[in-house]
């Protein structure tokens, strides 16, 4: 199996939207290798008779409840909850997304 | 303050022999004089406890059985009113607008919620160090670990401060605190216990625990905080035994299985004498045990790793600095505002997301996501095909006592085997619970019981019956 370049890394950081110093890519590019080759120890397990993973360990009934309208949070509260937000048009505000 | 069970305290304040306020003041001046030596809670929540304290004494029929009980609540479950911050600096100043759906029930059975308690951030890692507040000391010996993620909950209720706390488990995060800091420490079945209001780190693993200083005031909590909820999708519409009763049996005739082979390697010595003693005594009182083969198990933690690393970058993919939370300033525009609101997320918060995104990507989702789910359905066949033949699974909770502050913080990989005993149950789905089972060199140890989906009541019988044999659940630190 390959490995992580510092590259890589970046290009990870990037799709997650995380902003890395430059300390933090190069102790990252290290870790996560690390990380990567302990996580490849499932390469060890024969797991050719299971034809379909299953990933829900529930086994407790799931249930479809009723759509029926119930109360829900209060739109002030909120809206105060937010770093940025119009409170009279009920809207979040972000920074600006296009160049004007 | 003298220690004393929840169930006493709630019967004492049911039957007006003390006051609700009188145990909350005396509460809240401990945590007040004691929280800077063990950095266990990062709130307080004052008003509201002596609100609910009032309340409580107040009222012409007086709530039971938890009346007047504090309890310690980690912060990464939800709470009105009170900040929430999941050990994150973006969660910093959260405030919720709803309590959780145990917070609710907790609270209708008269307890009186003192506090949020301090854990890894976002319930990532096995040492709750990884909080972006302070790392958590054991009281046991204050230059190591209290065990993670829920480690305050578990040094809240070691110390006595606390009877019960509420932890959240996804690979062992109420069990390996409560075993490092000698303290009961119990994770339900997937399902059982809803997690409305719990903030979501790993969806298909993620259950709120229960610490407490005896097997009995953990069955009788567990009890009032489970069954089903409408707002959580994932609970279960099973029925709830009584689990306090089920603590009254022997454990004449239970079969034990002990998983000799996965044992073999990694065990620290004195937590292997420990473990061998208690399976002794439970022999003693009429247990079978029974070898059991769980073969699968030896790669729980690297199964473990891709599943939670993929789920986790999903999962907190919502911290955007958006709709709550805090938001990064000086962002030139959006996708600036989201990388550096994200930058503060802590080192394990970050490699977590970034794995996760790698796994998850095309080219390696086969490789690492879909592999990893196969091995998550054999190791819960070994569990399925051990209990054909036993009642539970015996394991020590963790291979070691508590390690030294800083000992494992820059390398993850020696921090993910701390979680070797107890990840399975939770890829697994079914239910553990930890109880002390004595010292080595003078920290504490816990034996880990494994049951069958839906069997709680099972696990509470052998774990109080194994109480009631030896004295280690009446350990405390000295003062």
């Amino acid at each position: 199996m390959e490995t992580l370049t510092r590259d890589e890394v970046l290009r990870l950081a990037r799709l997650a939207r995380l902003e890395l110093t430059d300390g933090e890519i190069e102790l990252f590019t290290r870790q996560l290798r690390e990380i990567l080759a302990f996580a490849q120890q499932v390469n060890a397990v024969d797991t050719s008779g299971i034809a379909e993973a299953n990933p829900d360990p529930a086994t407790g009934q799931a249930t479809l409840r009723d759509d029926a309208v119930l109360p829900s949070l209060n739109r002030a509260e909120v809206l105060a909850l937010a770093p940025d937000a119009d409170r009279d048009s009920g809207l979040f505000k972000v920074p600006r997304v296009f160049k004007r | 303050m003298k220690a004393r069970r929840a169930l006493d305290i709630g019967r004492a304040v049911a039957n007006a022999e003390t006051t609700a306020s009188a145990v909350c003041e005396a509460t809240l001046e401990r945590l007040e004089h004691e929280t800077g030596r063990f950095n266990h809670f990062i709130t307080v929540a004052h008003e509201r406890a002596r609100a609910r304290a009032s309340a409580i004494d107040s009222a012409a029929d007086r709530p039971r059985p938890l009346a007047g009980v504090p309890i310690a609540v980690k912060d990464n479950i939800c709470t009105r009113g009170v900040r929430t911050t999941a050990a994150s600096r973006v969660l910093s100043d959260h405030v919720p607008l709803y309590d959780a759906t145990v917070i609710e029930r907790l609270e209708a059975a008269g307890a009186v919620i003192v506090g949020k308690t301090n854990c890894d951030e976002f319930a990532m890692g096995s040492s709750s160090e990884h909080s972006a507040f302070a790392a958590v000391r054991n009281p046991w010996d204050l230059s190591r670990i209290a065990g993670g993620s829920s480690g305050g909950s578990a040094v809240a209720v070691a110390t006595r401060q606390v009877p019960l706390a509420l932890g959240s488990e996804t690979g062992g995060s109420v069990r390996q605190p409560a075993a490092l800091c000698g303290v009961v420490g119990f994770k339900p079945t997937y399902g059982r216990i809803s997690r409305y209001g719990l903030i979501a780190f790993v969806s298909s693993m993620d259950q709120i625990g229960v610490f407490g200083a005896n097997v009995r005031d953990v069955a009788a909590c567990v009890g009032i905080i489970a069954g089903h909820d409408p707002r959580d999708a994932t609970s279960a519409l099973r029925p709830v035994d009584d689990y306090a009763a089920a603590t009254g049996d022997d454990s004449r005739g239970l079969r034990i299985g002990v998983p000799r082979a996965l044992l073999a390697e990694g065990l620290e010595n004195g937590v292997r004498d420990a473990f061998d003693e208690s399976l002794n005594v439970l022999r003693r009182d009429g247990a079978e045990i029974v070898d059991v083969a769980l073969p699968h198990s030896r790669y729980a933690t690297s199964t473990y790793a891709i599943v939670v690393m993929a789920e986790a970058s999903s999962n907190l993919s919502r911290f955007d600095g958006v709709r709550y939370g805090t938001r990064a300033t000086g962002a030139m525009n959006l996708e600036q505002m989201y990388s550096r609101t994200r930058a503060l997320f802590g080192h394990e918060v970050k490699r977590r997301i970034m794995l996760g995104t790698y796994v998850l990507s095309a080219g390696y989702y086969d490789a690492y996501y879909l592999k990893a789910q196969k091995v998550r359905a054999l190791i819960r066949q070994d569990f399925d095909r051990a209990f054909e033949r036993v009642d539970v699974v015996a394991t020590p909770t963790s291979p070691t006592t508590a390690f030294k502050l800083g000992e494992r913080l820059e390398n993850p990989v020696q921090m993910y085997l701390a979680d070797a005993f107890t990840a399975s149950a939770n890829l697994a789905g079914i239910p553990a619970i930890s109880v002390p089972c004595g010292f080595s060199s003078g920290l504490p140890v816990g034996l880990q019981l494994t049951g069958r989906a839906w069997e709680e009541a099972t696990l509470f019988r052998a774990a109080a019956a194994y109480e009631r044999l030896t004295p280690w659940t009446g350990q405390m630190p000295a003062a």
